[in-house]
């Protein structure tokens, strides 16, 4: 018995909303640039999951070849940001978003 | 019945392990918390019948992506509540902003319950006989791109963190 013969098909649309606006509270709320690319990990996880949750309910696999992709996509952006931060850390001694402002008009 | 139940615990925890990672004050904790939600994420993949694809979003994120976070946490040596905080004016713009947004959100979803699923119901739609076919009749392409990604982050990634750049 899968959950998605059960379970209304907006539980999962408002969860997903409910998990990405987490994610943008966080790119918002936080100055420490790892907490926002955590933050920016749990928005791309919300969409995975309505993904997949869409996958199942209309029996379709292509929806759950889309999550390999964006999984494939997250672990390129985070090993390409952490070694931007590492360069700015190195740089500034801060992990401080506010540091990087000289770009600021 | 038990379905249900698991549903609302799994997705409790999850909003829950989120608002933690976004509030807890030492980045370490936020990390861990981020672990705890990406493992209810794939309590929801299992309960989706796409068992294959909880086993790789564990293996992925659990394993890989959130390792590397803890291991950049710790070369910065941040395992310690430091960080200067935004004024109460931009944090409650922050909160008034996002709350806004799932306004939003929440309201455009109001139609959803007209999407009607036209085929019946298929438990193996997850399991890695179908996701395979699909990946490689009709996904060829994308999955090969997907490698010169890869190649190009591995790239960058080096080239960023070497010493000095000449």
């Amino acid at each position: 018995m899968s959950a998605i013969q059960i379970i209304p098909i907006q539980w999962y649309l408002l969860l997903s909303t409910v998990l990405f606006t987490i994610g943008v509270l966080g790119v918002l709320f936080r100055r420490n640039a790892i907490i926002i690319f955590m933050s920016i990990e749990l928005m791309l996880n919300a969409v995975n999951l309505l993904l997949v949750a869409f996958s199942s309910y209309l029996s379709d696999s292509k929806g759950q070849v889309f999550v390999f992709f964006i999984m494939a996509v997250a672990a390129a952006e985070v090993a390409v940001g952490l070694a931007i931060l590492m360069m700015v850390y190195r740089n500034s001694k801060s992990s401080d978003i506010h540091m990087l402002n000289k770009l600021k008009w | 019945m038990i379905t249900t139940y698991l549903f609302y615990l799994l997705s409790f925890l999850a909003i829950m392990f989120a608002l933690m990672v976004v509030f807890s004050k030492n980045p370490v904790h936020s990390v861990l918390y981020l672990v705890l939600t990406f493992f209810t994420i794939a309590g929801h993949y299992v309960l989706l019948n796409a068992q294959f694809l909880a086993a790789v979003h564990v293996i992925v994120y659990a394993g890989a992506i959130m390792v590397l976070f803890l291991f950049v946490i710790m070369l910065m040596n941040l395992n310690k509540e430091t960080e200067p905080h935004k004024s109460i004016w931009l944090k409650a713009s922050a909160a008034v902003a996002s709350g806004s947004l799932l306004v939003v959100m929440v309201g455009s979803l109001k139609g959803a319950a007209s999407i009607q699923s036209t085929q019946a119901f298929d438990p193996g739609i997850g399991l890695i006989e179908n996701l395979g076919q699909t990946l490689f009749h009709e996904f060829l392409l994308p999955f090969e791109v997907s490698s010169i990604l890869l190649l190009a982050a591995m790239v960058g990634a080096v080239m960023l963190g070497k010493k000095s750049i000449k």
